[in-house]
């Protein structure tokens, strides 16, 4: 009975309307960053620029020195491709275990994992800072990588045995029987079957990390190496109101991010589509 | 940043029957036929866990009970902290400017997500795009969101451009460098930002409520408020629940935007616990009295998660 009426479009109508206005915050970002600097003081903040001038772009990815964005962008990479490779790789080992084993170690493991996931980090920040620093883990990306790894760990792996329960043994055993021994089952049988939990443990711990403000600003603080959060946040820091740059900085931080979301957009659809299948 | 976990994705890919199911037990004793993989994979993972959170957190809870400044002599001092803290009008009042901002973002997130999942539920034609476009701040970085809404709020920006233009000069403000409206400014930032991923949580729980049932009330007569009253509302109760304790727990941790937007200013009118603990223990060096706060934060938001669980928990027992 519920069909599609001269009222339903009426509210789609009215549904876009409401989108189009919550979504002009980004709408002045763009317009503003493709403003010369002229034009940023002297014309309207709605209006689109005379002429499309990517000069706050090219002075920003031209940045040298300590808050140089482009180095920054190549620390968070290295940093956020570094802690997905761990998390994936010491969730799903450790996933494994805990959800094939059935031993009073592995339940006392999982609430650990459990726990840990809703204990909250704040408490933990001094002391971890004071015991990176005195072993020379601070100010680096390896430091940084293993702090994201040690942090997210209790997530990659919840997330991981909860589809490890849901797979059937079946194919371990298949392997083993063939010859293969438990570490080969493991990375050429069992692994590749947990594409979907994978890619979920990759999203989710890449945005995390990828966005992180707060940890960077700590573990990284005053040394050579900056995420681009930091290095964002130093470099806006040092410009008064000159907006297109402030946004072409802002830009340049949110398009690896959204070319992301449209990838796991699509990793979500065929989640429902395939199920398992990856 | 624990507290994104249960976003879509996990409703979305996790099989159901697998999530918080206790680990299977061998059928009447019977031994697996293989072993699974070796123990001493877990090692490394377990003692990072261990060092990271558990060990980390009460170091923390210790440091909380000393004066240690990060260098040389330290003296356990007893709840010296904590009587500095409840003391300082300062630092009472950031402990106010958490909750509001928890409470606020918790309240208006959810209402708005709400009521756009609704909107956007049943038959639009283009509600999987309206999904991907109302997500996409979700996903942006909060520090980057934190620099638009700063250009939208400063003097000679679009918002007082805006109100010129409709007439209410009056009410033209210098939003981020006024007390009593700068909080405001900051609430405004994390709503637009997290709606999208209330909405999110929504959306997977309404696709729970059947469409005959919804049918069978309207032809039984309910109106609009009926049917989402005693149709709706029980099916989306898990996600109810999910989406205000995660939004407790990240609103009490607002920190990125505080920082992009005010720095905690003017004169302390935008600080939070989490502000505050930077700016002691990292910025002034004082760990101990940092970690002290860090402890009132935390204690904060494991009685709001519990309190939180007990409430939802309640409502459900009463429902069976």
């Amino acid at each position: 009975m519920f069909r599609y009426t001269k009222l339903t479009a009426l509210r789609e109508v009215l549904v876009w309307i409401v989108t189009l206005i919550g979504l002009l915050p980004l709408y002045l970002l763009v317009v503003t960053a493709l403003k010369p600097d002229q034009e940023v003081l002297t014309t309207s903040a709605v209006a689109p620029p005379s002429t499309v001038d990517f000069g706050a772009f090219v002075e920003v990815l031209t940045s040298t020195g300590r808050n140089s964005i482009p180095m920054s962008i190549l620390n968070s990479v290295i940093i956020t491709a570094g802690a997905i490779a761990g998390l994936v790789l010491l969730g799903s080992l450790t996933a494994y275990v805990i959800a094939r084993r059935t031993r009073t170690w592995t339940n006392v493991t999982y609430y650990l994992v459990l726990i840990a996931i809703i204990l909250p980090a704040q408490l933990g920040t001094v002391p971890l800072y004071i015991g990176a620093r005195s072993v020379g883990l601070t100010g680096n990306a390896l430091g940084m990588i293993l702090l994201w790894i040690g942090i997210l760990l209790p997530l990659s792996i919840f997330l991981y045995a909860s589809f490890f329960r849901g797979l059937t043994t079946e194919y371990e055993e298949a392997a083993v029987i063939d010859g293969a021994t438990p570490t080969q089952a493991f990375f050429r049988v069992v692994l590749p079957l947990m594409a979907p939990a994978t890619g979920t443990v990759a999203i989710l711990a890449g945005l995390i990390v990828w966005n992180d403000f707060f940890n960077s600003l700590i573990f990284l603080g005053g040394s050579e190496t900056q995420t681009l959060p930091v290095a964002m946040y130093t470099y806006v820091g040092g410009l008064v109101s000159a907006w297109n740059k402030i946004f072409a900085v802002v830009i340049i931080s949110m398009i690896p991010i959204l070319a992301f979301y449209m990838f796991a957009q699509k990793r979500f659809i065929q989640g429902f589509a395939g199920g398992l299948k990856g | 940043m624990t507290v994104t976990t249960q976003d879509s994705t996990r409703t979305i890919t996790v099989p159901p029957d697998a999530r918080n199911t206790p680990p299977p037990r061998p059928r009447g004793g019977r031994k697996p036929l293989i072993t699974f993989g070796h123990w001493w994979w877990a090692l490394p993972a377990v003692a990072l866990v261990i060092g990271v959170h558990y060990a980390a957190t009460m170091t923390g809870g210790f440091f909380a009970f000393t004066n240690w400044t990060g260098l040389g002599e330290w003296d356990f001092i007893g709840f010296a902290n904590f009587e500095r803290i409840f003391s300082d009008p300062m630092l009472l009042g950031s402990v106010w400017n958490t909750l509001f901002l928890a409470f606020g973002s918790v309240i208006l997130t959810n209402v708005f997500g709400l009521l756009y999942a609704l909107a956007i539920n049943r038959m639009l034609k283009t509600r999987y795009i309206l999904r991907t476009l109302l997500f996409m701040p979700v996903v942006l970085s909060p520090l980057a969101v934190a620099y638009v809404w700063k250009f939208i709020f400063q003097f000679n920006g679009p918002l007082n451009g805006f109100l010129g233009l409709i007439g209410l000069e009056e009410w033209q403000k210098v939003w981020l460098a006024d007390p009593s409206w700068s909080i405001w400014a900051i609430l405004i930032t994390v709503v637009w930002q997290q709606t999208g991923f209330v909405m999110v949580i929504y959306l997977a729980g309404l696709a729970s409520v059947p469409v005959e049932v919804e049918e069978a009330a309207a032809i039984d007569g309910a109106g609009i408020w009926g049917r989402f009253w005693h149709v709706v509302v029980p099916a989306i109760r898990p996600s109810i629940a999910i989406a205000t304790t995660l939004g407790i727990i990240q609103g009490l941790r607002i920190f990125d935007q505080i920082l992009a937007l005010t720095g905690g200013g003017p004169a302390g009118a935008t600080e939070t616990l989490a502000t505050q603990v930077y700016k002691q223990a990292f910025a002034l060096g004082q760990f101990g009295f940092g970690s002290a706060l860090a402890l009132v934060l935390t204690v904060i938001i494991l009685v709001f998660a519990i309190l939180q669980q007990r409430v939802t928990r309640d409502r459900d027992a009463g429902k069976a």
